[in-house]
């Protein structure tokens, strides 16, 4: 009788050189404060100045979910007290944000959602604060304070955790396609906080909502959703009402808990920020923007569809990472094998090992080069299916080529020309009609000759011979 | 010595009638002799001006000579100084010290000046009379039970008292032009935009401007030229071209129209009244035309000014917690106390009134009927400006209400406090230029002419500035510090 409403506000940081608005480095994991200079740590005097890098990826951002680019945006300081905020405000953007109504489309049960984006602006994060290093007392790092970030704000068109984790991995997905965040969520550069409420079925008034914060990975959000509607569920069945209030998600108890009531929340006391000027984009500057965006998801989705004949299930999956797609068509460029059996390999083989190992492809013991190789041997009959399967488990496991494991395994060829002679003249004997269509002209089955050949050799004929005796063989026939 | 300009020095320097460590032994003996009675200087920096006198000594004798080579100067304790402390009149920062140079610090040590010390101020530049200074109050030295005026009390007191010759400030509603008048010499607050803010310790961003104390419109106009122009680390300061002032404004006087705004003069005192018509008539006998003009809504301008400036202040302010840097409360139980006791025991009281004014005035619920209210106010007030501007070149009017009035006698009465600002706040709201010049006495103490001109018009304003000073004498005017005369 419950209905779940959902609407994430997802923390993106940008992969700028330098901070927001100092020009201080952004690398992640140098030792403790020392990427954060005067005005990062808030010294009296100080003034921030725009880092124009940032306001190109926001607008980016903002074409790619066909959103509206503000001309004259403006910032806002957000007030608040906390140890790792140095100037007690955070540079934010309040009423009129960069990017404003936008949206994107996500498959839910083979149908297209769409999603709407009520804004993304651009903001400073904070720093850190550290509770562990030292006894009775806490430590800072500002190396993280002022890494722009955008902030986007979905409206509350989720529905489930499902919903919510796939519109999450796009939003992943584009932003790692658009080049403006290397999405690291371990390390935080990817972050969101979901807002949750449930509405009685065929209401359209939404129920009072709890918003869950900081969650860091899709399986973190998928749990704290489900566990946020249950608990909303039975305190609604029980006849009580939600409380409206911050909620921390615990993922060793799998349980949210609750940070502060409405009534303890802070009052901003937003206000825009006197040190610097709206940030004034030409159109211009847009549309020069427009012309160099790289391709998105689901425009590479659709080519992938077009031009590999795949279906919509599989190029889903090599889409998503954009990193993957890249090295599916770098495997394809070097292989003879089709694109199809190519993705199904990369899906079903390669896909198992790099997620049970938690790999990511830029860091695959099997370059692509290896992979085609490999695919290619099982194109021209070399090896069969079923032997390249266990020569990948080799190359993911000990880096080794497969040219390699074939020797020493002693996958053995076949490369005497009488008896490799003998197998071609009964292939050529048993498809006489085929051979007729390719004298005719069929060029095409001359491939078809070959697997024929390594059938008949159970993969173990040479193909090099294989392909050379076929060629003489059927030039003396024509 | 005392009595020269900045020029006069300049010359001396240059043709090596004196060298700098002379001329900065003697304004450090005379800061010894008189600061005493005017406590005009928070920090007096003797060993490192006369090290780098020395040092740009030993340049001129080599031949690398800077503009302003080897001449001292007071900087306003509100501009952070490299390895000298930054106290901002307050306990919060009073062992600060700042690892980098405000932008005008810079540029003054470029010109090849030398730092002599930092002045007194009220405490985060809130104040009309110097007296909100952790450091103690300021005397006025035309009369030492008097006020010299604020924020910028102790660059003032310390120019008039010829214990430097020149002095930088900063003006967030009137703070270098109030003091100016009540002390007798001139301040300039140059357009917002002009001079950068980096590095000047912020009390209201949006009104806050740096300018110069110095006692003529010339020697005033030659360090404007220098502490002026675009500055990457301020977004708000102005890539506009920085004239020349000190060719604009000596050039020969050509005729102005001058705008006396009927307001301005509604309710003087007599006293007031009666010099600044004098000032008009010297205007009107020697080629210029003086027009009545109407700036209605000017008398809006403290109140929106107060909700304003509060409200950046409480923003502001936040970075002061005890947490970084400055003064961190002792025996403190968790973060909270720690916010608490430190800013309760750091900042003074009258810091704290405006922190907690511009914290009521941006609360959910209050910020349409207060900070929007007050920027609307602003932009009513800029409007009526810049339709004066169409008819008039500059507009001038008395730079305070009256003269300086006695320590302690404004302190419990916030309001009537507020109120000195009157004349002067509405060009900050704007942000026009404005200068103070002296312009006659009242029982014996000074008083100050204000001259506002259009948005980038400094030249404008110290020309006739200067059209002014060669027709009186009211800038040579010299308190008797050492009971001499």
């Amino acid at each position: 009788m419950w209905e779940s409403v959902i609407g994430l506000e997802i923390h993106v940081q940008l992969k700028t050189q330098s901070k927001i608005f100092s020009s201080a480095s952004t690398n992640f994991g140098a030792e403790q404060n020392t990427q954060a200079c005067a005005i990062d740590l808030g010294l009296p005097g100080v003034l921030p100045v725009l880092n124009e890098e940032a306001v190109k990826m926001a607008i980016k951002f903002g074409i790619a979910v066909g959103a509206n680019i503000e001309n004259n945006s403006v910032f806002a300081r957000k007030n608040y007290f906390y140890p790792d905020l140095p100037k007690g405000y955070q540079i934010s953007q309040y009423e009129i944000p960069i990017v404003s109504n936008g949206s994107v489309n996500i498959d839910i049960d083979k149908k297209v959602k769409k999603i709407r984006i009520t804004r993304a602006h651009l903001e400073e994060d904070a720093g850190k604060s550290i509770h562990d290093l030292y006894e009775n007392e806490s430590a800072i790092d500002l190396n993280r304070a002022g890494t722009p970030l955008i902030e986007i704000v979905s409206e509350p068109d989720l529905s489930n955790a499902e919903e919510a984790v796939k519109y999450l991995k796009y939003i992943h997905s584009l932003v790692r396609y658009l080049d403006i965040s290397d999405g690291n969520m371990q390390e935080g550069s990817f972050r969101c906080d979901a807002n949750i409420s449930l509405k009685k079925s065929n209401s359209s008034e939404l129920g009072i909502r709890a918003e869950i914060k900081n969650i860091n990975s899709f399986k973190f959000v998928e749990q704290a959703i489900n566990y946020e509607i249950q608990r909303q569920g039975e305190i609604l069945d029980s006849g009580k009402s939600v409380i409206q209030e911050t909620r921390l998600f615990d993922p060793i108890r799998n349980e949210t808990r609750s940070m502060r009531s409405k009534e303890e929340a802070n009052d901003y006391r937003y206000f825009p920020d006197p040190d610097l000027l709206p940030v004034s984009i030409s159109n211009s500057l847009i549309e020069n923007i427009k012309l160099n965006m790289p391709e998105l998801p689901n425009e590479k989705k659709e080519r992938f569809i077009k031009q590999y004949k795949l279906t919509d299930y599989d190029t889903s999956i090599l889409v998503l990472d954009k990193d993957l797609s890249a090295y599916y068509e770098k495997v394809l460029e070097k292989t003879s094998l089709n694109p199809k059996t190519t993705a199904n390999w990369i899906i079903t083989e390669l896909l198992s090992y790099a997620n049970k190992s938690n790999t990511g492809v830029k860091n695959y013991p099997v370059n692509f080069e290896d992979l085609a190789s490999l695919l290619t041997y099982i194109h021209d009959g070399l090896i069969s299916n079923k032997q390249a399967k266990i020569i990948f488990e080799k190359m993911w496991n000990n880096g080794e080529k497969p040219q390699d494991i074939i020797e020493k395994e002693g996958i053995k060829q076949i490369s005497d020309t009488m008896e490799i002679n003998k197998l071609v003249d009964n292939v050529i004997k048993n498809h006489y009609k085929s051979v007729e269509e390719y004298l005719a002209g069929k060029d095409k089955l001359f491939g078809f000759f070959v697997g024929e050949v390594m059938k008949e050799s159970k993969g173990k004929a040479n193909p090099k011979i294989v392909n050379q005796l076929l060629k003489e063989k059927l030039r003396n026939d024509k | 010595m005392e009595d020269k300009t900045l020029i006069e020095l300049k010359t001396k320097i240059q043709n090596k009638e004196i060298s700098s460590y002379e001329l900065t032994k003697f304004f450090l003996n005379r800061i010894k002799k008189i600061d005493p009675k005017l406590n005009a200087f928070i920090t007096v920096t003797e060993n490192d001006s006369l090290k780098k006198a020395k040092k740009i000594d030993s340049e001129i004798a080599k031949g690398n000579i800077n503009p302003l080579s080897g001449i001292p100067i007071a900087q306003k304790d509100i501009f952070c100084t490299k390895g000298i402390r930054t106290t901002c009149g307050s306990k919060m920062l009073e062992d600060f010290i700042s690892p980098y140079d405000a932008t005008v610090v810079e540029k003054l040590d470029k010109a090849g000046m030398i730092i002599i010390g930092k002045t007194n101020m009220d405490e985060f530049a809130m104040g009309s009379s110097n007296e909100t200074s952790y450091f103690g109050d300021v005397k006025n030295p035309w009369n030492l039970n008097c006020v010299p005026g604020g924020s910028s009390g102790g660059s003032a007191a310390s120019v008039a008292a010829r214990l430097i010759p020149c002095s930088t400030g900063t003006d967030t509603g009137g703070s270098i032009r109030q003091p100016a008048s009540l002390t007798g010499i001139c301040g300039i607050k140059p357009t917002y935009g002009r001079v950068s803010r980096y590095g000047m310790i912020a009390f209201a961003s949006s009104l806050d401007q740096a300018g110069i104390f110095t006692r003529t419109a010339k020697d005033c106009a030659i360090l404007l030229s220098h502490i002026s122009g675009y500055d990457v680390k301020d977004s708000t300061s102005s890539k506009k071209e920085v004239p020349d002032y000190y060719k604009e404004c000596t050039k020969k006087f050509e005729k102005m129209k001058i705008g006396i705004p009927e307001e301005f003069l509604d309710g003087l005192d007599s006293k007031v009244a009666e010099v600044f018509t004098e000032s008009i008539n010297i205007f009107k006998s020697n080629g210029c035309e003086i027009k009545k003009i109407s700036l209605k809504n000017s008398k809006l301008g403290v109140s929106a000014y107060q909700v304003v400036a509060p409200a950046e202040c409480s923003s502001n302010l936040s970075r002061f917690d005890g947490v970084r840097y400055g003064f961190r409360a002792n025996d403190v139980k968790d973060i909270d106390e720690l916010y608490k006791k430190s800013r309760s025991q750091g900042f003074g009281d009258e810091v704290k009134r405006r922190i907690l004014i511009g914290t009521y005035a941006l609360s959910t619920g209050y910020y349409d009927a207060y900070y929007l209210k007050a920027q609307k106010i602003r932009t009513i007030i800029s409007k009526e400006f810049q339709n004066a501007f169409k008819e008039v070149d500059v507009i001038i009017g008395p730079t305070a209400p009256d003269c300086a009035f006695k320590l302690g006698e404004k302190l419990n009465d916030p309001i009537a406090m507020y109120l000195s600002d009157i004349f002067t706040v509405s060009t900050n709201l704007a942000g026009l230029p404005a200068i103070s010049i002296p312009m006659g006495f009242k029982n014996k103490l000074p008083l100050g002419l204000q001259i506002i001109g259009n948005h980038f018009d400094e030249s404008k304003i110290l020309s006739l500035s200067n059209h002014y000073q060669n027709l009186t004498d009211w800038h040579m005017q010299k308190p008797d510090m050492l009971g001499e005369t």
